[in-house]
């Protein structure tokens, strides 16, 4: 077995099981940790596959920025397992009548997913030769000449679904005392303070 | 026997493991001496002496600390998550160490040449976060989870204008790799080295770093007036060394980058002194020091100030500076001054 082997098994054993004791574990902060496990492993992935870049970015927005929210959100969270517990024999046939109707569902679109003639080829006349140029560069290329527009409306969309986010959860309240940064630092000191001489035994 | 060690996967490995050990033990044998520098500086400043007794002028204080942590009693408070309550210090320091693999000593002085060197320190410094939250959580006590909130607010929001203050860097090289930034600001010297092209990202970066290491005057997660000692209030003995210790070494790291990145890593700064890994050595060590004198003479943020200066000073700021730099890169300004493309990449 080669040390790429071994890294391998080391990565996808890692991921897997990630994956089952996110859905396993009882406690979901454990579950939120076992996720950025098997993150982690995926990214050892995209290693072994010569996409480092990928695989970096992976780690940052993934791993860095993403988990640590849910990380954030789920320890905030007061979750009584003895209650979820308790209602979890009466949901159970319609959970898993769901998951049976999506998992129908899916076998539907992969039977019947056909690729055109022409789109292996279409797709492999962009791909730079990676033997010539870093996949960083590649990636680059492909990304801001090929599909310039497709990447920059899906930025838009995610501006989009930001902001409506925003405004969704925006509140104005009137009688809250708010700091105006500014107004506190041009704030004059000959305006605010008074210097007075105060003789002793009289007071003010 | 060459052949053992370059051939066969078990060599391979064994020099792997002696080359980490040669970056490992020598940083935290310097490391040592630079927290009892840290704590001379901070001394000096309020008039004090500082650590003046284990040692010819308190040299070995580190060391007799390191032992006074590591014979104390372990204490696990009731309630906390025992796995994840030991889990945490040991991935804030081994997260540290990890970072270490991709920085280059010298020309070529590196354990990973990897070609997104940068990234991958990024990375690893965005994952430092974890540590702490995990380690406020376990404890199952109200200080260190609200440290841990905190840290997790302002970790996430420094990383944002650290890694835009980098893609500027990058857009000047043209590549992610360190050995690539370094030599991209060979040249004139002192004034060849990018901290003049990128002179206002030096401060933000700067600051951020101070932010992202949780240094004050941004030590909110374990601010000691508010919340005893954040994240770390229920660590005692070698947990709480761990912490410690890869606190330290982030620090360290946040210096290594700033020399690299803006102050020409191991070049010399007048031209015709031969360059080498003693100037890399004096560059941490100043900026460490910067990093010691900023912990004494400055007093702590407020926590609304920190988050306002990071999101709508450090973020437009930097973000402007990316676009700016995209387009004096491109049209090659001032004689290709931003743009080292040839150098370096």
């Amino acid at each position: 077995m080669s040390v790429a082997d071994f890294a391998f098994y080391v990565f996808a054993l890692t991921t897997v099981a990630g994956g089952m004791f996110t859905v396993l574990s009882r406690n979901p902060v454990h579950s939120v940790l076992w996720l950025i496990t098997a993150f982690v492993g995926s990214a050892g992935l995209f290693v072994l596959l010569g996409a480092e870049f990928l695989a970096m970015l992976m780690m940052i927005v993934y791993v860095g920025a993403v988990a640590v929210l849910f990380l954030f959100v789920v320890m905030m969270l007061d979750v009584d397992f003895a209650a979820l517990r308790a209602g979890m024999a009466k949901q159970i046939p319609i959970a898993m009548l769901i998951g049976v109707v999506l998992l129908i569902e899916l076998g539907m679109i992969f039977g019947t997913w056909q690729f055109s003639d022409g789109a292996e080829a279409a797709r492999a006349s962009l791909t730079p030769a990676m033997d010539e140029i870093h996949n960083t560069a590649a990636l680059g290329l492909v990304i801001y000449d090929d599909y310039l527009i497709l990447f920059q409306l899906a930025g838009l969309i995610l501006l989009v679904a930001m902001i409506g986010a925003i405004l969704l959860t925006l509140r104005h309240r009137t009688n809250v005392k708010r700091q105006d940064v500014l107004s506190q630092m041009y704030r004059d000191p000959a305006k605010s303070l008074e210097m007075i001489d105060v003789k002793p035994g009289q007071g003010l | 026997m060459i052949e053992f060690f370059t051939t066969t996967n078990l060599g391979i490995a064994l020099v792997t493991l002696g080359l980490v050990l040669l970056i490992v033990v020598p940083l935290l044998v310097a490391l040592a001496f630079l927290l009892w520098f840290d704590r001379k500086v901070w001394a000096a400043v309020q008039l004090r002496r500082g650590p003046n007794v284990v040692g010819a002028f308190g040299l070995l204080q580190s060391f007799a600390d390191f032992f006074k942590f590591v014979f104390k009693e372990i204490v696990v408070p009731a309630g906390a998550d025992k796995f994840v309550f030991f889990l945490a210090p040991m991935l804030s320091l081994v997260l540290a160490l990890v970072a270490w693999a991709v920085i280059p000593f010298n020309d070529g002085w590196v354990l990973a040449d990897i070609n997104v060197a940068i990234l991958f320190v990024f990375a690893v410094s965005s994952l430092e976060v974890y540590g702490v939250i995990m380690g406020g959580w376990a404890s199952n006590s109200k200080y260190p989870f609200m440290g841990a909130l905190r840290s997790a607010a302002q970790m996430i929001s420094y990383e944002v204008s650290i890694g835009l203050i980098i893609i500027g860097v990058i857009i000047s090289t043209g590549s992610l790799n360190f050995g690539d930034i370094v030599n991209a600001q060979a040249g004139a010297g002192l004034l060849s080295w990018y901290w003049l092209p990128h002179f206002p990202m030096v401060f933000l970066f700067l600051i951020s770093a101070l932010a992202e290491t949780n240094r004050p005057p941004f030590d909110l997660p374990e601010a000691e007036s508010e919340l005893v000692a954040g994240f770390m209030v229920e660590y005692s003995s070698t947990p709480y060394l761990l912490f410690m210790i890869g606190e330290y070494v982030a620090i360290v790291l946040m210096c290594t980058l700033i020399s690299i990145l803006f102050f020409g890593g191991w070049l010399s700064p007048i031209p015709g002194l031969p360059d080498g890994i003693l100037w890399l050595l004096a560059k941490i060590f100043f900026f460490f020091f910067i990093f010691a004198m900023v912990k004494a003479i400055t007093p702590r943020y407020r926590y609304d100030q920190l988050m306002r200066i990071g999101w709508k000073v450090f973020l437009p700021l930097s973000l402007a500076w990316v676009v700016i730099v995209a387009f004096l890169a491109k049209y090659e300004v001032l004689g290709g001054f931003w743009a080292r493309w040839t150098i370096g990449g």
